[in-house]
């Protein structure tokens, strides 16, 4: 199976079947009645800055308490896409999108869709730690607080942090300046500080790709924790991370307009992570998990 | 790697190992000579500045007693002379100057940053103009207080008040100019890790933005507090008066100001008037001095390093 469009009208496939349903049972081929309950359908979603195309046509499923992974080349348009789940593309002037994204039954690039409550639900953890010039506390504080959230303020950043595992390093040093800690303490910071306002989904847009090996095996670690109770969407250019830690993978690919002028990105193969990294449908997908481009 | 030019003909037959390394004196004194031309012009402007001080430390020293701090000046009797009402003026000026460049300046520079568009015409019409409003002579601005706001439209009179927008519309620039770059310089991953919490704009700006860049914008407030300190010809051409008799306390009531009091005694023939000039002019350096050294504490202790 070579065909890239063939691939990519049974990934639509997937969504078609699903339109307007919030749970269904999904028929993998080999592993009968797995049920997985979707959790973003995207439909039809194109970016574009200006005029000029971004992201072609992604049509694919992410599942609840599922780790999907975007890979693919430099310049491919995932974290363009990753950052249409959370509406974080609204604050590019320039970026339009179209298609559908429909979370729990509902579009969230709909007319009456406020951006700001998109992301109350969905994180996001960025690719360099960005903590606030604030200290540890504080940092996880923030959102409870603008939220208006109730409860104990201390017993709600001791749980972020404790789900980040990060609460035993820095329990005596809340007080300090989180630009004192570590890179890879830091963005479990980011991570705790997402968790701390409750969302359903994390999006990491390759949250370790400035991190030593030690760093991001805590992260990776972590992830697989997280992801009991959260939804997890991970862009990443490492693909032994996208392997190791994720269940469904997409690859997407870089196309050249034919005066390769333009270029834009494309999701060409979506499946289980396992399928994806032993026996892909398309050569393109082979040739880069098995680096033989890329 | 080539060697450099040798400096004679012999020197190029005869190769020492090692010579090539050594400069020739003449490009050794070349670079000696530039140095000390350098250093000797920055001696110049600060030599002159050196003397300055010296001069009117020198002149006047004798004048600073606690008497001078206490008492009102006196057209007659130098003696008895003092700069109380000048202080006390400087202070409302100062006050109210602040009470209308930082919710002004600070409310532009937002606007700016944060919600303008760069390609709007109108924010780029504002941009071009805060810059040649810095440029403006200080005069024009204090025909602008008095033509709108001791006389015309508010005519408030020549009060503390009127002195003090006038001084504030005179350095709002230098606000405006200092709150955008510390504005601009909170990264934009601060704003998106903000948002992406489910923070509102204003949110972001609010508690994010404006905390980061409050060193800066304070560094910024101070120094154009230190230049509307020093300005005269505003103040003169509102109304301020060299020989107040009372300590103004209220907004609405005439007053003076350490430059205008400097001005008015160095215009008086009588040498005793001079010397209270000069320290006069030492008060107001060392107020000077003292804000400009907060501004630059403050940039150091607080500037945030991303």
């Amino acid at each position: 199976m070579t065909d890239p469009e063939r691939t990519r009208r049974e990934s639509e496939g997937l969504g078609v079947d699903l339109a307007g349903t919030v749970a269904a049972t999904h028929q993998i081929a080999g592993k009968p009645s797995l049920t997985r309950e979707p959790i973003f359908q995207l439909k039809d979603v194109s970016v574009r800055y200006d005029a000029k195309l971004a992201v072609d046509d992604v049509g694919i499923d992410m599942f609840r308490n599922h780790i999907t992974a975007l890979i693919g080349p430099s310049g491919c348009g995932k974290s363009t896409l990753i950052r249409c789940l959370n509406r974080m593309n609204d604050l590019i002037p320039s970026a339009s999108v179209d298609g559908h994204i429909i979370y729990h039954g509902q579009d969230l690039y709909g007319q009456e869709v406020d951006p700001v409550e998109v992301r109350k639900r969905i994180g996001m953890v960025f690719q360099k730690p960005n903590p606030f010039p604030k200290s540890i506390y504080d940092n996880i504080a923030f959102g409870p607080r603008i939220l208006g959230m109730k409860g104990d303020m201390d017993e709600i950043v001791e749980r972020a942090l404790r789900g980040a595992a990060l609460w035993d390093e820095v329990k005596d040093r809340l007080g300090d300046n989180a630009f004192g800690m570590s890179g890879g303490q830091q963005q479990r910071l980011c991570i705790a500080r997402c968790m701390a306002v409750e969302p359903d989904v994390i999006l990491m847009d390759e949250p370790c790709s400035a991190l030593d090996p030690i760093s991001t095996g805590k992260i990776e670690d972590l992830m697989m924790e997280l992801k009991e109770n959260y939804s997890i969407v991970i862009v990443t250019h490492n693909m032994q991370q996208a392997a190791r830690v994720s269940d469904m993978t997409a690859f997407l690919i870089v196309e050249l307009d034919a005066a390769e002028k333009n270029r834009w990105g494309r999701v060409i193969e979506y499946d289980e992570t396992e399928k994806i990294f032993t026996n892909p449908s398309d050569q393109r997908t082979e040739d880069y998990v098995t680096g033989k481009v890329g | 790697m080539s060697p450099p030019p040798p400096a004679s003909a012999d020197a190029a037959t005869v190769r020492v190992p090692g010579a090539q390394f050594v400069t020739d004196g003449a490009t050794r004194l070349k670079e000696i000579g530039f140095a000390a031309l350098l250093l000797t012009l920055l001696g110049i402007a600060l030599l002159t500045l050196l003397v300055l001080m010296i001069d009117v430390i020198v002149e006047g020293a004798s004048s600073i007693t606690p008497e001078f701090f206490t008492e009102t000046p006196s057209r007659i009797d130098p003696e008895s002379s003092g700069i109380a009402p000048a202080i006390w003026g400087t202070v409302w000026l100062m006050i109210v100057c602040a009470a209308f460049i930082i919710p002004v300046g600070v409310a532009s520079a937002i606007y700016l940053e944060e919600y303008a568009s760069r390609e709007n015409w109108f924010a780029r019409f504002v941009e071009v103009n805060i810059q040649n409003l810095a440029a403006v002579p200080s005069i024009v601005y204090g025909v602008l207080g008095l033509a709108f706001l001791v006389r015309g439209p508010l005519s408030l009179g020549n009060v503390v008040l009127a002195g003090g927008l006038t001084l504030g519309l005179l350095v709002l620039p230098v606000v405006i100019v200092a709150g955008r770059e510390a504005i601009r310089a909170v990264p934009p991953s601060i704003r998106e890790g903000s948002m992406a919490l489910g923070a509102t704009k204003w949110q972001t700006i609010w508690k994010q933005v404006l905390p980061a860049s409050i060193p800066g914008i304070a560094t910024g407030v101070i120094l154009a507090l230190s230049r509307a300190i020093g300005e005269t010809a505003p103040l003169i051409v509102v109304g301020a008066t060299a020989f107040a008799t009372s300590t103004s306390t209220a907004l609405l009531q005439e007053f003076s100001a350490l430059p205008i009091q400097i001005f008015g005694w160095t215009a008086d023939p009588q040498e005793a008037f001079k010397a209270l000039a000069a320290g006069a002019i030492i008060v107001l350096m060392v107020i000077l001095l003292g804000m400009n050294a907060i501004a630059i504490w403050l940039r150091n202790r607080y500037e945030q390093k991303w």
